[in-house]
């Protein structure tokens, strides 16, 4: 890793593009291929720039048809190139979701080793931006229940940088989840230059006693905003574990965390039934029971089939910061 | 149903206790937990309680039999229940001592029960990290304040808790009960105390210390009981012959005992009290003499340490740590809890050792490893109008300290008349492990340390 020698405040979708850009300049063999990626510079802008820098030979815009984005990706990585394939919402993932379940992320085992796939995808998640049922959705636990898949979900542009290219470089596929609320609205300090961020490990971003609130992505970015306010307000100190990495997780911090403060909340926008912290509350009483001080809280969306469209409705779906900080004060108060 | 009820066992290594007095009588109705029969053993007198709410059915084992711990001592139920209990194949008598084949897992637990009984029993909800933290403690949920929900105890008020607590002091039940004084007369004898052992001496002293066991009677000379004489005979306590025994074989068969006596100025250490008093009583400590008796003790032996050292045949055995015992005068005898590792505490923590077992030696509620250990003794016979004493030494240690009644005598300070809180320091030691000058230059240590307390 290249210590940075400048800084700078970014958003998360600069930081992705610039980690795009800088793996492009670094390896020939990375290509990049979705929807409107060329010339368009992405429907978010993530490839913004790219086209014009690398051609359209690296930048390939793609048919609509998401099964075939994977699938060229997934024979293109067999055949030693790198390609990070971009599916516009992660709503429209699932024309390829054959592609990921039955063939990307069973491909090396299939083989029995002879065959990797370096591959990305990334897929922007999440609702809250007036995107209705078919550009909202949290696709995490339906993934991340694949084993041979690894799943990255980025809170900050520091992480979304760093843990990127780490992606781009990692022998496995790699589906990496970008939180499309959070492309403009997080910001933060991006170190210049080449710097990779390990997948696996989550990172433990406020220290506090009261309770361990787990969360990635988004609602890490709320998270911390809810902790701070608690803190300040009623001096709930809540520690606060970034997972960064749902596949695979960082069972280590995830537990001494928790053996510390006996106490769990668990904060996803995906519907709470079945969903990725429900995984973690069940590690937590598998092997870390004796350190129970409470039960095990999930803040999570309803199980309803979508984000609603009409705008009140959406707010009552989404987890928010307020709604963040009752949950917290509750559990803090047990 | 029926319940048994079951000799505990009332410690690591007693494997059986004597029945005292039954509480109870057959036919009489008992409440779950209510103190139905006392049981001793050498080391301790406890209550066991009513394991269940009920009739007493049956008592099995009589006043005064000494039973291995599971045996079931009696049987409690429902009016007219027939019991089973009572012709269970695998308990029967061996000349009038019941034996019975149990494992250690069907032993019950003691102790511990009767202690939650003597406050109310918290009945919130017990998350397992404070259960984990309770048992690892061995702490009482009934002295912890719960500031959860619903006044719930949790894992933060566990760690509040301990933290109030000396860090040394984690092992034990710290009971904050108040404790005024040690109580009336007949002090200055040592503990029942006898059996520990350092452990480097395994082959030789054990089969020694059997020995002496069984032979050692009471009495150097047979005492008949008078005939002919108007009188009657109390039958002798299992407390009054474990105290007999071990006087009549610390002073007349093991240790040339010698007494000396110093005066000390309490003047300092008033002062200190009366100051202290208020702050300490906020944290829940009733600050009383004794732990600045024990505070000095400790500091001298670290000073003198052969004071704290044990004659044994092949040479002195010096304790490293001092386990300081503490007279405690309760009905028809006393005991000696031992608040170990005494020079790792400061004063508050030696106040809430001292609250805490004398508390509960009076309740009868120390645990057998609390009364064993002790390296050197306070005893307090002051507190009965005694102003000089010559204790008796509690085997195997070398000395035992005695504190004559504290009061305000006329003393002649830079040649002025002053009226100062004084008392006798009576120090009996062992001659066969320290001199005179030693003793003394102990004892000096001590009165130094308590006039000059800042």
């Amino acid at each position: 890793m290249t210590v940075a020698t400048k800084v700078e405040t970014k958003t998360l979708i600069q930081a992705l593009t610039e980690a795009m850009d800088e793996e492009l300049a670094r390896d020939k063999r990375v290509f990049i291929t979705g929807e409107d990626v060329g010339q368009r510079g992405g429907v978010f802008r993530a490839t913004v720039g790219l086209y014009e820098k690398y051609g359209a030979e690296r930048i390939v815009d793609s048919p609509l048809a998401e099964l075939s984005i994977v699938a060229i990706g997934l024979g293109a990585a067999i055949a030693d190139t790198r390609p990070i394939c971009e599916i516009q919402f992660g709503d429209f993932i699932f024309p390829a979701f054959n592609q990921i379940l039955s063939e990307v992320s069973r491909f090396y085992y299939r083989s029995n080793g002879e065959w990797n796939v370096p591959m990305v995808i990334r897929a922007p998640y999440g609702g809250g931006i007036g995107g209705g049922l078919y550009h909202s959705q949290s696709i995490e636990a339906l993934f991340s229940h694949i084993p041979g898949l690894k799943v990255v979900m980025p809170s900050t542009p520091e992480d979304a940088k760093g843990l990127l290219k780490s992606a781009v470089r990692d022998p496995n596929p790699v589906l990496f989840l970008e939180a499309k609320k959070g492309y403009r609205a997080i910001k933060g300090i991006v170190p210049e230059g080449d710097y990779l961020t390990p997948i696996g490990p989550a990172n433990i971003t406020r220290e506090g006693d009261d309770l361990t609130l787990y969360a990635y992505g988004m609602m890490m970015h709320y998270a911390r905003i809810a902790a701070e306010r608690v803190y300040r307000q009623d001096g709930i100190d809540v520690e606060l574990v970034d997972l960064r990495t749902l596949v695979p997780l960082d069972r280590e911090t995830v537990l001494n965390s928790f053996k510390k403060t006996g106490k769990a909340l668990i904060v996803y926008e995906d519907n709470k039934f079945l969903g990725y912290g429900a995984e973690i509350a069940s590690i937590l009483s598998d092997e870390a029971f004796e350190y129970m001080d409470a039960p095990i809280k999930r803040l999570a969306g309803p199980d309803v089939p979508g984000v609603p469209f009409s705008h009140p409705i959406q707010e009552e779906f989404m987890i928010n910061p307020d709604k963040i900080a009752d949950a917290i004060r509750d559990l803090a108060s047990y | 149903m029926a319940t048994k009820i079951t000799m505990p066992q009332l410690g690591e290594s007693v494997v059986d206790g004597t029945v005292g007095e039954w509480l109870k009588q057959v036919g009489d109705t008992v409440e779950e937990f209510e103190p139905i029969v006392r049981v001793s053993t050498d080391k301790v007198d406890t209550e066991i309680p009513a394991p269940a709410e009920g009739i007493l059915l049956e008592i099995l084992v009589g006043e005064g039999e000494t039973v291995d711990a599971g045996i079931v001592l009696g049987v409690i139920g429902q009016d007219g229940e027939k019991t089973t209990v009572s012709d269970n194949g695998t308990q029967h008598h061996v000349n009038g001592t019941h034996k019975v084949e149990t494992t250690s897992a069907e032993k019950t637990v003691p102790a511990k029960v009767s202690k939650a009984v003597s406050k109310g029993d918290y009945t919130g909800h017990v998350s397992p990290v404070v259960a984990r933290m309770v048992s690892e403690h061995n702490l009482d949920l009934n002295h912890i304040e719960g500031t959860g929900r619903d006044g719930r105890i949790r894992k933060k008020d566990v760690l509040a808790y301990l933290d109030t607590q000396d860090t040394q002091q984690s092992e034990t039940d710290a009971d904050l009960a108040p404790w005024e004084i040690p109580a009336d007369g007949n002090l200055f004898r040592p503990s029942v105390n006898y059996e520990d052992e350092p452990e480097v001496e395994e082959s030789s002293s054990k089969p020694k210390k059997v020995a002496q066991q069984s032979n050692v009677k009471p009495e150097t000379q047979s005492a008949p009981v008078p005939q002919g004489v108007a009188g009657e005979l109390v039958e002798l306590s299992g407390m009054r012959q474990s105290i007999a025994k071990h006087m009549v074989e610390s002073k007349l068969h093991t240790a040339p005992h010698v007494t000396t006596v110093m005066e000390v100025d309490l003047h300092n250490v008033t002062n200190h009290r009366k100051a202290h008093k208020e702050a300490f009583a906020k944290q829940g400590v009733k600050l009383t003499f004794t732990p600045y008796f024990v505070s000095a003790i400790a500091k001298a032996l670290q000073a003198v340490p052969v004071l704290n050292a044990r004659w044994t045949d092949e040479g002195l055995f010096y304790n490293h740590m001092q386990h300081i015992g503490m007279a405690v005068a309760i009905d028809d005898g006393l005991i000696v809890p031992v608040i170990k590792n005494a020079s790792d505490y400061n004063l508050i923590g030696l106040a809430r050792q001292v609250n805490d077992l004398a508390e509960r030696a009076r309740n009868r509620q120390l645990k057998p490893d609390e009364v064993a250990g002790g390296t050197f003794t306070l005893t307090n016979h002051g507190v009965s109008g005694s102003i000089v004493a010559t204790p008796i030494i509690n085997q195997p240690q070398s000395g035992i300290l005695g504190v004559g009644m504290i009061e305000k005598r006329v003393k002649v300070i830079n040649d002025a008349i002053a009226i100062r809180p004084c008392s006798y320091l009576s120090l009996t030691f062992d001659h066969r492990v320290a001199d005179g000058a030693t003793a003394d230059a102990f004892l000096m240590h001590i009165k130094q340390t308590l006039d000059n307390w800042s």
